[in-house]
């Protein structure tokens, strides 16, 4: 049947370079001697470690839990060395928590139970998925339980599967389809029961017919078998980076775009990356959680391939299995567009590495130097945002950030299609990233900033209320000690005239009274 | 004539019963900018205060050491004022700290918990204190009054959350221009 495509606006062609990993199997990556897990893997509050040192923990055992985080397992059976900050696979090489497990060698499975989620409520199918630890595998590694949200109609008219792969180099979603398509077909199957979706679209960019073949084939089997997949198409999108955006796969397979601050579900679609897919199968159907995934190890190394590694194996493993060259110096974690540097090499695999690429000084030669901006709107022309990148990077440099705000900064992906096309070499995406911190940064201050102002407030108010009872405390004292002294005298000499010479009239006392009688009223009540 | 005159007297007055503002507007933009540390380094018992006296003219804009260069820069740029370096007898611009009770050391005197501006303390008398580090502004007001010196100022260490990316380095290409200067 065909497919109507839609455009989304922009974007670049560069080199494919993903000759090389495609022509090998997925190999298991080796049992390592350490496994530095970190707690935090996604976005949100970083789960707490459950597990101390010395303890004994079994492969997919939990070992890291938080309220609404995915779940942290152990990717290997053996004994928790340590819970510690180490070095994790971030630009800053700064450290952060992590439980390290020393493997026993035996890698015994916990024990693993497959969810009946025919038979379930989407709230428990939600936090199944969040204690399988399922994250998005398309490199921004967003929680899937919170996308099995189906808007308003309580079904989906779309639901989209990322199979687009559009950066250079990478291949595991790649070799992904070729070689476990029906894993990853019955994984499509179960999300659509999931998110009640009518039509499933897998979207694999036409530079992989290997992929498209072998997914159509998957989905033939499984159908001659008796299996549901009606509804399910395999759509090849034009070759065009950024295609495997999800705003901008959506848009080219439904035509839907969707606007700043929506959510696609809003519109009846929903994406998922083919390898979310494969580990939503092992998950509900196997009882496996998350504990590894298939990554790209390419660049400048003699044999790049395809590994299935676990997470925390440290990424010089996995760069020895594919023998790197002796001129290699850095070693960067995602595709060359949207990659960021790594610290070491011994920082671990965690579940957003979709590639490990070992660069060189000849592969990645330094950027030229960077010229100024002569404002001639290539990068407009190729941002699939719709933004105005010049306009950004202008702000961002004079660190105008409310001004990179109101031209959308946030809509940015930073996917680098801007600073690909720049004549004068400018890094366009470190600037919409030095601004993006900066702007973190100045909202974190604020609200400390407010939530300290208003504790003043309550405190200073407070003082006052203490105060103002002391006084009341006083003066209903004193009052009372004048009417006392008042009966007293009267009654020891009734003809006498009083002998206290400085009581105050009996109106004035009454005044008093009132007026303490209002304070007691007026006294704001206890605020905390 | 006159008779539009009291329409118009009437809506005004009206109007100004309607739309007053509560409290001094300017008070609470300045309040805005400054930095809630509530230190008294300006020499006020507080930012609200510190706001105040600016409103009125009481006291220059360069007196809150928290705030730093960039709060002075924010102050003139509301207020219509020049921008005046940090006046150095109220301090010194000092990277963000939070306080920290030594609980071995510490007696439960709640001196402490009476000095703090934002109740940032929690403890009573004869227990131990201790400072809830997500709320302290740093302010040191509770360094002072500790009789056995048990509250220490650390530096806010920075994370992964809170790293920010550096400003890219801005190269114009020297190289290049000499290069085009020559060929023309």
């Amino acid at each position: 049947m065909l497919q109507q495509l839609f455009r989304f606006h922009g974007g670049v062609k560069p080199p494919y370079h993903k000759e090389g990993a495609v022509t090998q199997p997925i190999a298991e990556a080796p049992l390592s001697a350490e496994y530095v897990i970190p707690l935090q893997q996604s976005i949100g509050r970083p789960p707490e470690p459950i597990v101390k040192p010395g303890e004994k923990v079994l492969r997919g055992q939990i070992i890291g839990s938080g309220l609404n985080a995915p779940a942290i397992h152990a990717s290997t059976s053996g004994t928790v060395k340590a819970v510690e900050m180490r070095r994790i696979p971030h630009t800053s090489g700064l450290a952060a928590l992590c439980v390290v497990i020393e493997p026993d060698g035996e890698d015994k499975w916990f024990e693993r139970i497959p969810f009946d989620y025919r038979n379930a409520s989407i709230d428990k199918a939600r936090a199944f998925l969040r204690e399988a630890g399922i994250v998005g595998l398309g490199g921004a590694v967003f929680p899937s339980h919170q996308k099995l949200n189906t808007g308003k109609s309580g079904k989906l008219d779309h639901l989209v599967i990322n199979g687009a792969e559009c950066e250079p180099f990478i291949t595991c979603d790649d070799v992904l389809m070729r070689e476990r398509g029906e894993t990853m077909i019955r994984g499509i199957a179960i999300l659509r029961e999931l998110v009640r979706a009518e039509n499933v679209l897998i979207g694999i960019e036409d530079n992989k017919p290997e992929a498209i073949a072998a997914t159509q084939a998957a989905i033939d089997k499984l159908s001659a078998l008796g299996e549901n997949t009606a509804g399910m198409r395999v759509v090849a999108v034009p070759t065009r980076y950024p295609a495997g955006g999800a705003k901008q796969l959506i848009r080219v397979l439904t035509g839907i775009e969707v606007p700043h601050g929506k959510r696609s579900t809003s519109y009846g679609v929903q994406c998922f990356n083919v390898g979310t897919a494969l580990a939503i199968y092992d998950a509900v159907a196997l009882g496996q959680p998350l504990i590894s995934r298939i990554i790209t190890v390419a660049g400048n190394v003699e044999r790049p391939g395809n590994f299935e590694a676990r997470f925390g194996a440290p990424m010089r493993d996995l760069v020895a299995l594919a023998g790197p060259r002796p001129d290699s110096n850095r070693i960067v974690m995602g595709g060359p567009m949207m990659g960021v540097s790594m610290p070491g090499d011994e920082v671990p695999v965690v579940k957003a590495t979709n590639c490990i690429l070992v660069g060189s000084p000849k592969l990645f030669p330094p950027p030229p130097p960077e010229m100024p901006c002569i404002r001639c709107g290539a990068c407009a022309f190729a941002c699939p945002s719709d933004l105005q990148p010049y306009e950004m990077y202008w702000f961002a440099r004079a660190r105008n950030f409310g001004k990179a705000q109101e031209y959308h900064l946030f809509d940015c992906i930073e996917c680098g299609a801007c600073a690909y096309v720049c004549p004068s070499h400018i890094p366009l995406v470190d600037y919409y990233r030095f601004a993006k911190t900066e702007i973190w940064a100045h909202e974190r201050d604020n609200a400390a900033a407010e939530r300290a102002r208003a504790r003043y407030e309550l405190r200073t108010q407070r003082e006052e209320r203490e105060k103002a009872e002391k006084v009341a405390r006083l003066a209903a004292k004193t009052a009372a000690a004048h009417e006392q002294a008042l009966v007293a005298a009267a009654e020891q000499a009734p003809a006498e005239p009083p002998i206290i010479d400085h009581v105050p009239p009996e109106p004035e006392i009454e005044a008093m009274r009132l007026k303490i009688r209002e304070m007691a009223k007026t006294t704001p009540p206890e605020e905390e | 004539m006159s008779l539009g005159a009291i329409v118009l007297g009437a809506a005004l007055g009206y109007a100004s019963i309607i739309f007053k503002v509560e409290g001094d507007p300017l008070v609470d933009k300045i309040n805005a900018i400054l930095p809630q540390t509530q230190c008294g380094q300006c020499g006020f018992p507080g930012c609200k205060p510190y706001a105040q006296a600016i409103s009125k003219g009481e006291a220059e804009i360069n007196q809150c050491p928290p705030g730093g260069e960039e709060g002075i820069r924010k102050l003139a740029d509301l207020l219509g004022r020049e921008f005046q370096p940090l006046s150095e007898e109220h301090g010194v611009e000092k990277p963000k700290s939070v306080a920290f009770v030594d609980e071995s050391t510490c007696i439960g005197c709640t001196l402490c918990l009476q000095a703090c501006p934002v109740d940032a303390i929690v403890g009573a008398a004869k227990q131990m204190h201790t400072i809830v580090s997500s709320l302290c502004t740093g302010c040191e007001l509770c360094v002072a009054p500790c009789p056995v010196n048990c509250i220490s100022m650390q530096p806010i260490q920075e994370n992964v959350d809170t790293w920010k990316w550096p400003y890219p380095r801005f190269i114009f290409a020297q190289a290049g221009v000499n290069a085009e200067r020559r060929a023309v």
